[in-house]
């Protein structure tokens, strides 16, 4: 983060937060509840019901025009071509040395119109990226920065479809994991996705910022007989921490590449040429050398990111995220460690304070719902 | 809420002192910043502790925090019953929720503590 005095930016709900009571934090330049009624019961608020989060902090680019897929497939690493219209998929943005600038969804709006949802930190790094890569390589496509166009809210958990179902006149049913439509929430258009950053059934509802309120309020109160409850930052981190979806700045950064971070399965090296492929295909021939693995705590003590890991003594790798899970109900968390160390039941030790704690690896993500 | 003969800092601990040695804890206020605590690392006994240096740590599911040592001395006593229950210090902050006893070193360390309405107009002010 730079240091500014820029105000902090606010969401449309900045007032309805406050009026809830929620804790607000400054989280990327944006003014954020990070817990309302409290962290544990927001998150398994989630896993065992609803939850209804403001995310709308997030960034959204539009690309458009004739060669908008080609743009698209040159900056980012999944296959854009393989999605039909109304199909999203989870896609990274990558530096020419094959780091990562940013990790984001790719929805396929139409044959040249790509919609994608990036980290609200990273918005503006992003379109740059995008925008002086299409000019670079002349692509004949227009970059747009939608941000300012769209508020966001996800209902995430179980029960989020029943909640849904009450405000909108768009099949649900039809709509499968990582695909979209558009329809009206409460009155409002909307583009309603089923996608998520929880592990969870759910849905991301992108809308105008003037209906945000509104349907916020709608929300809340058609999901009342779900149990529904309104969710912070805090357990947002939690749920996607238990699923091991990856988090910019801590799992993957511009030092960084796909392979280590385990995301080889967002990265489509056969669909001809894109930023970041050449050093791909190099790491992947010299084989890498560090990789993301989980852990489990087992002494005394809450691995926190950035902290030292040991193993035998001497210094092995650092912690991305780390803390008390409240599903799973352990001290989880997720390290770098060299290649050949990464591999479940290794036994490595996190350094709290200067204070070895044991731990033990295990295999990534800690939680998968039922499906 | 607040009791009137404890004492109080900026960093939200409270020191209640009897017969010389000084019950140290965090207030009402700090709990509820933290949220749910889930972790709490006690200093040792013996631990010679400074005025406004960290001689504890309270980790949330969120976040470790520094606890400060409201006064100086060496700790007499600590609340060894934190360490499976960190949750009382949500529930009873400033009674069953107590960190630790610090037997003072410099006594005329407290008169530079905040009252309870210094405290309380500090909260309000913050």
């Amino acid at each position: 983060m730079t240091a500014s005095a820029a105000p902090l930016k606010k969401t449309p709900l900045n007032a309805v937060h406050r009026e809830m009571g929620a804790k607000m934090v400054d989280f990327g330049g944006w003014d954020m509840p990070v817990e309302y009624s409290g962290l544990v019961q927001e998150h398994k608020g989630v896993r065992e019901r609803v939850g209804l989060f403001d995310v709308s902090h997030m960034g959204e680019i539009v690309i458009s025009g004739p060669q908008a897929l080609e743009l698209t497939q040159y900056v980012t690493t999944n296959d854009a071509s393989k999605l039909k219209h109304g199909q999203a998929q989870y896609s990274s943005l990558l530096y020419g040395h094959g780091g990562f600038v940013d990790d984001i969804l790719v929805h396929r709006v139409d044959d040249h119109v790509f919609f994608l949802c990036v980290n609200a930190s990273n918005q503006d790094k992003d379109f740059e990226h995008i925008l002086s890569t299409a000019r670079e390589k002349k692509f004949d496509a227009m970059v747009e920065d939608a941000g300012p166009r769209y508020a966001q809210l996800a209902i995430q958990g179980p029960k989020a479809s029943d909640v849904l179902r009450k405000l909108t006149d768009a099949d649900l049913g039809a709509v499968k994991r990582y695909h979209f439509t558009h329809g009206k929430v409460s009155g409002a258009e909307a583009m309603i996705a089923r996608t998520g950053y929880t592990g969870e059934d759910g849905w991301e509802i992108y809308v105008e910022p003037k209906e945000a309120e509104r349907l916020w309020r709608e929300i809340m109160e058609a999901g009342r007989e779900q149990g529904i409850i309104a969710a912070g930052l805090g357990a947002r981190n939690t749920l996607r921490m238990e699923s091991a979806m990856p988090l910019y700045g801590h799992e993957i950064s511009a030092s960084i590449t796909p392979w280590e971070a385990g995301l080889d399965w967002i990265v489509k090296l056969d669909k001809g040429d894109f930023l970041g492929r050449d050093a791909l295909v190099q790491q992947k021939e010299k084989g890498i050398t560090r990789k993301l693995i989980g852990f489990e705590v087992q002494g005394r003590g809450i691995a926190r990111d950035g902290y030292e890991v040991f193993i035998d003594g001497v210094a092995a790798g650092w912690v991305t995220s780390g803390g008390p899970a409240p599903t799973v109900g352990k001290n989880l968390g997720m390290c770098y460690l060299p290649v050949q160390e990464a591999v479940p039941g290794r036994a490595i030790e996190v350094m709290v304070r200067g204070r070895a704690v044991e731990a033990v690896t295990v295999p990534i993500p800690f939680y998968k719902r039922a499906r | 809420m607040y009791p009137d003969n404890y004492r109080y800092t900026k960093e939200h601990e409270w020191v209640h002192v009897e017969a010389g040695a000084g019950t140290v804890g965090i207030t009402d206020h700090a709990q509820h910043e933290l949220g749910d605590i889930v972790f709490v690392e006690l200093p040792k006994l013996g631990a010679k502790v400074e005025q406004g240096k960290q001689f504890a740590v309270v980790e949330s599911v969120k976040a470790a925090s520094d606890i400060f040592a409201p006064v100086s001395g060496e700790v007499i006593a600590i609340n060894d019953a934190l360490t499976n229950a960190p949750e009382t210090l949500n529930g009873d902050p400033h009674g069953a929720g107590w960190i630790a006893k610090i037997k003072l070193s410099s006594p005329e360390e407290v008169d530079r503590l905040l009252s309870i309405s210094d405290y309380q107009t500090y909260l309000g002010a913050e």
